[in-house]
């Protein structure tokens, strides 16, 4: 991959965490943490990897992202301001009463999402369906879910995985934002959820790891899935709060609120990166 | 005599037919397809009958990602754990998110029979009908189901279709001539009206009948469709008796007779009918024949004829 479009790519993650901290504004509580964690890879998707655009926002033959972690959408409210699908000053008017922008992922109220999530465990097993009805309909797209990692505690996504593997829906592609902490504390303090890969590959799927914050390895591994023949799931490890001092590495920021100060000095951090 | 048949036999004929014309029609079953009828679509397409195994929440949110793409999807398993174990998939991808799902809960109630408690659903009607956007129908037999098929087949969002193994002889006739989102007056009476859902309605009619040759005159009210309830015609039936017995195999909280409740104790009449509640009385099942299990929870002809001479008095 050229030099020249990664660097475009890493810019775009920073303008996108830029967007966040704007967005989440100041004194109101929102998921930073998880949001954060997962910016370079949807950056890859939406601007690497997936056939998708606002010109083909309804095509039926399009891409898919399905954000499994509902409580993140904040970043893929971003990514689909950056395609032009929702305009960049309405992104503030998240989680108002009224807004387009709900705070977990509503099909109805905006455009450019393709499930409802917010109740953890149930978005690869939508993919699932939509896969089976692409398949039925001779329709040909790939569908990326991300999941948190918190979120492999939930039986379902288990259930979900056999199903992908049994019907071979080969062009459902897990992430998991591996970031390493829940909404009360540390992943593995709480309730243990390695090995990861291991589980996937013994329901009949690839697994690898990533680095999550490596561009190059992401659109490296996203690429990779076109030519395995089983689903994918790529675990991204990832720090929660990527791009904010304070925020990095803790429970802390799962879902908390700024002041100006602290709001100022995220936004600088950010910027000095551009 | 006439043939006997369970609301889910009927349903399986009408899916079979309805999923012939409309390949747009997907069925999914959790290892329960012989049973629920729903694998009756195997007879005319093997490929949109979905097997999903012992997983109902995966089950439900599949079917929300078919449906998102056009698909019409019928979605079964036993009431009691589609409703039970399914609930937040149910709420959360199909009523909130307002998609094309049909929950189809089989062999509902007492009536499941020897397996007991844990396969027993009491309180189905009752979740399916809190949640918004969910249409909720309990068909009583054949006929009556076939119009229910269909409708919730026609009807662009969730619905929650209750459905039974109870062998009963058909009340309606094939061409069911009535709109099945209204509550229909079987027959008129003096006083007291029956009002009632899904296959108990047989024990009803029966107990009726023999109320009739006692001299007594009772009404019978059947209502298809509890959300949305048809209003109007209960409120007119609550001006026309004195008394409204209601009568369901559910949890007398939360079913039937709350709803009729709902809309009767908010009319501003003084002179409205007052409200007896037969049904389960807050307990579980247990194992024993329907049979046995409706005499037992006072559901059956004889226990219904009682009970209008006792509220005579």
């Amino acid at each position: 991959m050229e030099s020249d479009a990664l660097i475009k790519l890493e810019n775009r993650v920073n303008e996108a965490r830029i967007n966040l901290i704007k967005m989440f504004g100041i004194g109101k509580s929102h998921h930073y943490g998880g949001s954060l964690s997962c910016a370079d890879i949807l950056t890859a998707l939406y601007f690497y990897k997936m056939n998708y655009s606002l010109e083909k926002m309804n095509d039926k033959n399009r891409d898919r992202f399905i954000m499994g972690k509902g409580h993140s959408v904040p970043t893929q409210y971003v990514m689909l301001a950056m395609h032009g699908i929702i305009p960049f000053d309405e992104l503030k008017t998240i989680k108002q009463l009224g807004t387009r922008l709900q705070g977990h992922p509503d099909i109805n109220k905006t455009p450019g999402i393709e499930a409802p999530t917010g109740s953890l465990g149930q978005g690869l097993s939508y993919a699932n369906g939509i896969a089976l009805a692409g398949r039925y309909d001779d329709y040909n797209y790939n569908i990326y879910v991300m999941l948190g990692d918190g979120e492999l505690q939930e039986g379902q996504i288990w259930e979900a995985a056999m199903t992908t593997n049994h019907y071979k829906l080969n062009n459902v592609t897990v992430i998991v934002d591996r970031n390493k902490y829940q909404s009360q504390g540390s992943i593995d303090e709480l309730l243990s959820i390695e090995p990861i890969e291991e589980k996937f590959r013994s329901f009949g799927w690839h697994a690898e790891r990533i680095d999550g914050h490596n561009m190059k390895e992401i659109c490296i591994a996203l690429d990779n899935t076109d030519k395995i023949d089983k689903p994918c799931a790529i675990i991204a490890d990832t720090i929660k709060g990527k791009g904010v001092s304070f925020m990095e590495g803790t429970y802390k920021y799962h879902n908390n609120s700024l002041n100006a100060e602290e709001h100022e000095k995220a936004l600088q951090e950010i910027t000095k990166r551009l | 005599m006439t043939k006997k048949e369970a609301t889910r036999d009927r349903y399986g004929v009408i899916l079979k037919k309805l999923a012939e014309k409309d390949k747009n029609i997907i069925v999914m079953d959790c290892d329960l397809g012989r049973s629920t009828r729903s694998y009756s679509i195997t007879e005319v397409d093997k490929k949109r009958f979905i097997e999903m195994g012992i997983s109902e929440q995966d089950m439900i949110s599949t079917a929300a990602g078919l449906a998102h793409e056009g698909k019409i999807v019928f979605a079964n398993s036993f009431a009691v754990f589609i409703v039970g174990r399914a609930f937040d998939q149910i709420r959360q991808q199909l009523a909130l998110a307002n998609l094309n799902v049909k929950v189809c809960g089989s062999s509902a109630g007492l009536t499941e029979g020897p397996d007991g408690a844990t396969h027993q659903s009491i309180a189905d009607v009752s979740l399916m009908r809190s949640l918004p956007n969910m249409v909720v129908m309990v068909p009583a037999d054949g006929p009556q189901t076939e119009a229910a098929v269909i409708a919730a087949y026609k009807h662009k969002g969730p619905v929650y279709l209750r459905l039974s193994r109870y062998d009963i002889e058909n009340i309606y006739s094939e061409e069911y001539k009535y709109d099945i989102y209204k509550a229909v007056e079987l027959s008129g009476g003096k006083n007291i009206a029956f009002v009632t859902c899904g296959p108990i309605l047989s024990n009803v009619v029966s107990a009726v009948k023999a109320l009739n040759e006692k001299g007594i005159d009772v009404g019978v009210i059947n209502v298809p469709t509890l959300k949305p309830i048809d209003k109007s015609s209960i409120r007119n039936f609550a001006l026309k008796y004195k008394k409204l017995i209601t009568v369901e195999e559910h949890n007398i909280f939360g079913g039937l007779g709350s709803a009729i409740a709902e809309v009767v104790s908010v009319m501003e009449e003084k002179e409205k009918a007052n409200i007896c509640m037969v049904g389960v009385n807050d307990t579980f099942g247990e194992s024993g024949t329907a049979v046995e299990l409706l005499s037992k929870h006072k559901l059956d002809v004889i226990s219904l004829v009682n009970k209008v001479i006792e509220i005579s008095k």
